[in-house]
């Protein structure tokens, strides 16, 4: 999803204020990561806190996948 | 309109968007005439009609221009139209005395797969859909919360029942594109009598559906010249009355008249009141805060922090559909738009 022009982005950066995503990209994000880790992604959960950057996402799948199957 | 001092807190209110609409008319039919017989070399216009404000306003305006012998109406509805789609959009010619030519699209879409290539990636998600179903997709509200808005699948059983369910990045892409051959067969045919005439296509779009990207690229995006993409809905509407169009479109809802089950624009992309988005939009373009605008709208000063964001969003996301066909290298002999309207 992120191209070579995105190396060093910081994990805290903001994917969607960065321009790196952009609606159609949270889309494919939440499918990418239930598909991936087997988890399943809830309405509430579609928050910029869970996944508007690589260490918010990092953070939220480790929940996740640490709470067991959904 | 009434004078906003930029970034000032004082409250807005919908007067802000009041135009003389007399001296707005005057100057949009100069600069049609000007646009279209000096800058494009066309004799004429040729406006497609959906039966709503946006394309009737533009009509009219075009007529006031051309006249009605040398203004085209075209009425294109196809299998998921609104049964008043026709109806309304014969009014609204027939009002101003132009010629209409009507064109069922439907033939042309079942032949290029648009039904089917839509409808099977529907069946992905809900493979019970069938014959009787109607079903289309829904944006949440972008007031109260945070969360991002993922597009969901509301499809209607021929019992009533209601099936929603959210729709993965592959469907939704799926059934955009296929959705899209309308607005793009609808251009087709427009360019076909405005090359048969030496007409020029007049494009639709109101200033929220510009600036937002609420358009199909090659679709309802193009056109020779957009006469009223620089006013605002509620301006729009405004016209509508002065130019005395059918009252029956005065009184429309705005719809996207695209899927089978009614869609407002509001659900599909706008996820706000015309009303109350025009005046955000005014706001933020006039650098205006969230709390002058909160009261106008009736929403907290967090909500309308919401919408200012959105409009940003929207605007970073559709700026693609915006960009001409991009050269790796500029060809200085080709003039470009700004030097054209810099000569006329």
């Amino acid at each position: 999803m992120l191209g070579e022009e995105f190396r060093g982005l910081p994990g805290s950066a903001s994917l969607i204020e960065a321009g790196i995503i952009d609606s159609t990209g949270v889309l494919e994000l939440v499918g990418f990561l239930e598909e991936t880790y087997g988890v399943e992604i809830a309405d509430s959960e579609l928050v910029p806190e869970n996944l508007d950057s690589i260490d918010n996402i990092l953070r939220f799948m480790a929940v996740k996948r640490n709470s067991g199957p959904t | 309109m009434s004078a906003v001092s930029r970034g000032t807190a004082e409250p807005l209110t919908p007067a802000a968007l009041e135009i003389d609409c007399e001296q707005v008319t005057g100057e949009i039919v100069d600069a049609l005439r000007r646009i279209v017989s000096r800058e494009l070399r066309r004799q004429g216009a040729v406006v497609a009609l959906s039966g709503g404000i946006d394309s009737s306003v533009t009509a009219a305006l075009c007529v006031r221009a051309f006249g009605p012998t040398r203004s085209l109406a075209l009425l294109m509805p196809e299998a998921d139209s609104d049964e008043r789609t026709l109806s309304l959009s014969r009014a609204v010619a027939g009002a101003l005395g132009m010629e209409a030519v009507h064109e069922d699209i439907t033939p042309i879409l079942q032949a290029a797969g648009c039904y089917r290539k839509r409808d099977d990636a529907v069946r992905e998600l809900i493979p019970e859909l069938g014959e009787g179903w109607r079903w289309k997709i829904a944006l949440p509200s972008v007031v109260g919360s945070d969360s991002y808005r993922l597009f969901t699948l509301v499809a209607q059983a021929p019992d009533g029942r209601t099936v929603e369910v959210r729709l993965p990045a592959k469907n939704y892409l799926a059934v955009v594109a296929a959705t899209n051959f309308k607005q793009r067969v609808r251009k087709m045919i427009e360019y076909y009598h405005a090359d048969r005439l030496n007409y020029a296509v007049a494009g639709t779009p109101n200033r929220l559906e510009y600036d937002q990207g609420f358009f199909v690229k090659g679709g309802d995006g193009a056109a020779d010249v957009k006469p009223i993409a620089h006013l605002y809905k509620t301006q729009v509407y405004r016209l509508a009355e002065y130019l005395e169009l059918p009252e029956a479109v005065l009184r429309l809802q705005p719809t996207t008249d695209t899927y089978s089950l009614a869609q407002s624009q509001e659900e599909f992309y706008f996820s706000l009141p015309l009303e109350k988005l025009d005046l955000c939009l005014y706001a933020h373009n006039h650098g205006l805060p969230a709390e002058s605008v909160a009261g106008a709208v009736g929403l907290s000063v967090e909500d309308v922090g919401r919408i200012f964001r959105d409009i940003e969003q929207k605007r970073r996301a559709t700026r693609y559909l915006h960009l001409p066909a991009l050269l790796v290298e500029p060809v200085t002999e080709v003039p470009v738009t700004e030097q054209l309207s810099a000569d006329s």
